[in-house]
């Protein structure tokens, strides 16, 4: 089981609270995640990535295990803390001022 | 007795505001989507409970809601907006070409027989449609295969499809307005459109005939005569006779012609309403009075509405889709600002109060009226 901390407007758009629990098939990757996640919660296909490159929103980060994940490869194996459930992958919005 | 239900878009939420038919008291719900830009909330003719909402953000992009019970709940819909075919080029700001980027929704205009069939404009620039109520969306790409479309280029805003008008009385054919290229029409639902720009001079357009390229903020049109067209363009308030082919200038003794939204009354087609901005550079009113003005004569011969609505120190801007009228006698007309506020006038534009004074920054404004 993989946990995932969303930002809150993903919490809401996805109607959960605090951390999402989702079973991936296979080695946990960024791609492998994402996909799981979205299978699970359609609402927020596009909302994270590009739903035809799957590039990362320019102002969303991924984060586990006090590491920028960012721009490691979506295919590249994600932590093991992270694929064992010890340590959440975090989608992180970035902290933009605006109005 | 009527009911009226005025669906307001603001920069962080949707609110749905109610009344009875006398338009006096009113109720608040909201915010919807709190947090969010609502850059557009619009309810289907064919069944008014079904209400469709442009939910947007620079981090998580597009979100399509709806609800069918007149908003009290919501469900998320499809957010897939994919340019048809290969995606082309506009021009940027610089005058560099640049691939067409879907950014966000900015207009739905649901169909008025179909619960199901909605119009979406986007930005960047294209016309796309659902069937289906809004789980797809399929762009319709005769807009964007205009032979103009390299060279169009963006407004300050952005490039974007923000206005749509259905022609009641011709099926097929649709106006659309893009900052700045202009008003395009279709008379074949889509497939092929013609710019509608002629008779429109624009400050920085040299070419009197140009085809493309003016900064056309909003047009509307009555019901009853929809080969008539009233435009708020960047600057300049003008008016199309036929069906767009032409326009000439109705700004008459307008304080400035600078504005965004315009829009007609719902019983007279020649009584039209704008709000007068000081200018492009400031963006807010002129002399610090929130004015509305209307046109009785179908433009040219303007008055300043002004009882009720604040007469000093005020600088809020009204955007382009934040009036709209309701189809009571007499005619409702409410418009949002940039402070927040949302006004009502119950009796044409005589008098006005404000239902909500302290909004967020409202975006788009429109009115259902409820039997």
């Amino acid at each position: 089981m993989i946990r995932v901390v969303l930002p809150a407007h993903l919490r809401t758009l996805a109607h959960v609270d605090g951390e999402v629990k989702i079973h991936v098939e296979g080695r946990a990757t960024q791609r492998s995640v994402l996909d799981a996640l979205e299978a699970s919660y359609p609402m927020l296909r596009g909302t994270i990535r590009d739903h035809v490159t799957h590039e990362r929103r320019a102002f969303l980060r991924f984060f586990a295990c006090e590491r920028d994940l960012s721009h490691e490869p979506p295919d590249a194996a994600l932590p093991e803390a992270v694929a064992t459930g010890a340590e959440p992958f975090l989608v992180v919005g970035a902290m933009a001022g605006g109005a | 007795m009527s009911r009226i239900r005025v669906l307001v878009g603001t920069r962080k939420g949707a609110f749905v505001l109610t009344s009875d038919g006398k338009r006096e008291r009113w109720d608040v719900s909201g915010p919807h989507f709190g947090g969010w830009e609502i850059y557009h909330v619009k309810g289907s003719p064919a069944d008014p409970n079904r209400l469709y909402a442009s939910q947007s953000s620079s981090w998580f992009g597009q979100v399509i809601q709806r609800s069918q019970d007149g908003g009290k709940t919501w469900e998320t819909m499809g957010n897939k907006f994919v340019y048809d075919g290969v995606t082309g080029t506009h021009l940027w700001y610089d005058g560099t070409p640049r691939p067409w980027e879907f950014v966000r929704v900015w207009h739905l205009e649901p169909s008025p027989s179909d619960p199901d069939t909605v119009y979406a404009g986007v930005q960047d620039a294209a016309f796309f449609r659902t069937t289906d109520g809004g789980q797809t969306w399929q762009e319709l790409p005769g807009l964007r295969g205009h032979p103009s479309a390299p060279a169009w280029q963006p407004g300050a805003g952005g490039l974007c499809l923000h206005t749509i008008l259905l022609d009641p009385s011709h099926p097929g054919r649709i106006f659309i307005a893009i900052s700045s290229a202009g008003v395009f029409r279709t008379d074949d639902a889509g497939k092929t459109w013609r710019p509608m720009n002629r008779g429109l001079r624009s400050e920085g357009i040299p070419d009197p005939n140009a085809e493309v390229g003016h900064c056309v903020h909003r047009i509307a049109m009555h019901r009853s005569r929809p080969s008539v067209l009233f435009m708020q363009k960047h600057w300049d308030v003008m008016r199309s006779d036929d069906a767009g082919e032409s326009w000439r200038e109705i700004s008459g003794n307008l304080p400035t012609d600078f504005g965004f939204p315009i829009d007609v009354h719902a019983h007279e087609p020649d009584t039209v309403y704008v709000v007068p901005i000081k200018s492009d550079s400031e963006h807010y009113l002129p002399d610090g009075k929130l004015r509305v003005y209307r046109s009785r004569t179908g433009g040219n011969e303007w008055e300043a509405l002004t009882n009720g609505l604040p007469q000093r120190d005020c600088y809020v801007n009204v955007l382009r889709d934040a009036m709209a009228v309701d189809a009571l006698d007499p005619c409702g007309v409410y418009f949002g600002t940039t402070g927040g506020q949302v006004y009502v006038s119950a009796d044409a534009g005589d008098r006005w109060a404000a239902i909500v004074r302290d909004l967020p920054s409202v975006v788009s404004v429109e009115v259902q009226t409820l039997p």
